[in-house]
């Protein structure tokens, strides 16, 4: 199954989270999952219309998502997923 | 009773201040380091309200039932899936400007104004919220509302009737005063005999700029608005409005306005320059005030830096109670007076960026 890894930006707001295995075929499912697991934190990674952050970052396998808006980056078996925290500020 | 604690909302997180004896002293820090943009105590449901803006991860709302010991974060208000601001703009609650109970008849009732100018309403004390579709399908929304200072319109003031839950108005910038007497199913536009100098047509009906619309407690007819364009009053619940700006002094732009909460001829503001200057005139911090109605303003500089200031004091960072009014400003000094502005104090010189100020009674 794929794995997720988060920012440790976020362990300030969910003390526990940890990496996650998921049963998912792209970003938008993926998402859906982890909301699953520590419920509210898909608000912290998308917006009102379910669109990722402007600056939040996630990352398939090593490369950026491209499709921000629906979030359909296909996900495979062994995907490493990262969810990460734009640098802003230097 | 007077209010003995002080709600700082600030860039750095929500600062309480609390009085003891004669003085004012530092009490805590929440969400240290956290952008909060507003912070509300509701004296009807005995509850804290935190509004916090990350920045990466969106805006989030807190709430606290046992006096800041213990913050839970509530799903803030959202917008309705496919909403659009204006076509090809997506609608994403970007700020939460304005929050506060809906009225003593309904207890769990609380209305909160955001950018982008959506006001949503929640009837269980927040566990849920609504997006009020007729003011948000307003026909002057998509073509006469815009953006003043922020990308897009928003609502910073909710001014309920004491004496009548459903009778409200809100302050938008960029759109004016809006009224409704039936809980938000029909809107009113208030805006007769306010002046947008920005705009080709300075008298239009919809596209004023009020920063902040307040009423006297007291006597709610009585209505005030620090504006773009100068200092506003109403007697008659805003079916029209009077210039009472100082035409050749300071009382003139800024973003803020204080009321008596019993006297309605007594408000104060907290000038700038002008718009494209965001300064103090001179460098020089003043607290203008009319006793009068707005027919005379006199200057409060007592205590305040005379020399090199470069406070600005954004719309929510005045607050008033009972003869002690407060603000905080934008270079982060906290200035109180307890004798209605005749003499101000310095309580901290050294605060984050001001966003708010409010006292409260605990």
């Amino acid at each position: 199954m794929p794995t997720i890894q988060f920012t440790y930006a976020l362990k300030r707001f969910y003390p526990g989270i940890d990496k996650l295995e998921v049963q998912a075929a792209n970003v938008g499912e993926v998402v859906d999952l982890v909301e699953q697991h520590y419920p509210g934190l898909k608000a912290y990674l998308v917006d009102d219309q379910g669109s990722l952050r402007k600056h939040v970052n996630i990352f398939v396998d090593g490369s950026l998502i491209k499709d921000r808006i629906e979030l359909m980056d296909a996900v495979h078996e062994n995907s490493e997923v990262y969810i990460m925290q734009a640098l802003s500020g230097g | 009773m007077s209010k003995n604690l002080l709600f700082l909302s600030t860039r750095k997180g929500l600062i309480l201040y609390r009085k003891s004896s004669d003085s004012w002293n530092y009490h805590s820090t929440h969400f240290p380091g956290i952008p909060v943009t507003l912070s509300y105590i509701d004296k009807q449901t005995d509850t804290w309200w935190a509004c916090l803006d990350h920045g990466h991860w969106g805006i989030k709302l807190h709430k606290s039932i046992d006096q800041g010991n213990n913050w839970e974060e509530v799903e803030a208000p959202k917008y309705p899936e496919g909403l659009e601001v204006k076509e090809g703009v997506p609608a994403i609650n970007k700020y939460i400007w304005a929050f506060t109970n809906g009225g003593s008849a309904q207890n769990e009732k609380l209305l909160i104004g955001t950018i982008p100018g959506g006001l949503f309403s929640s009837m269980d004390n927040g566990k849920s919220f609504q997006l009020n579709e007729a003011l948000w399908n307003h026909p002057s929304r998509k073509e006469h509302w815009f953006g003043g200072g922020f990308d897009h319109p928003g609502i910073h003031s909710i001014v309920v009737d004491p004496r009548d839950s459903n009778h409200y108005y809100i302050g938008i910038s960029c759109a004016g005063v809006f009224e409704t007497k039936d809980n938000g199913q029909n809107w009113i536009v208030r805006n007769q005999g306010l002046r947008a100098d920005f705009l080709p047509d300075p008298y239009t009906e919809v596209g004023h700029d009020p920063h902040l619309l307040l009423a006297c407690p007291a006597v709610p007819e009585v209505m005030w608005q620090q504006n773009h364009c100068g200092v506003f009053r109403s007697t008659d619940g805003a079916k029209t409005w009077e210039d009472v700006s100082q035409k050749e002094g300071p009382a003139n732009f800024g973003f803020t306005i204080a009321v008596h909460e019993k006297n309605p001829e007594q408000a104060w503001v907290i000038p700038g320059i002008s718009d494209v200057i965001r300064t103090p005139i001179d460098q020089s911090l003043v607290v203008c005030r009319t006793s009068d109605g707005g027919k005379n303003w006199e200057e409060q500089r007592n205590g305040l830096p005379q020399k090199t200031s470069f406070d600005i004091v954004y719309r929510h960072a005045l607050d008033i109670s009972g003869n002690t009014l407060a603000f905080g400003t934008t270079t982060g000094n906290l200035f109180l007076s307890e004798n209605l502005g005749d003499h101000w104090t310095c309580i901290n010189h050294y605060l984050p960026m001001v966003h708010a100020v409010r006292f409260a009674q605990v």
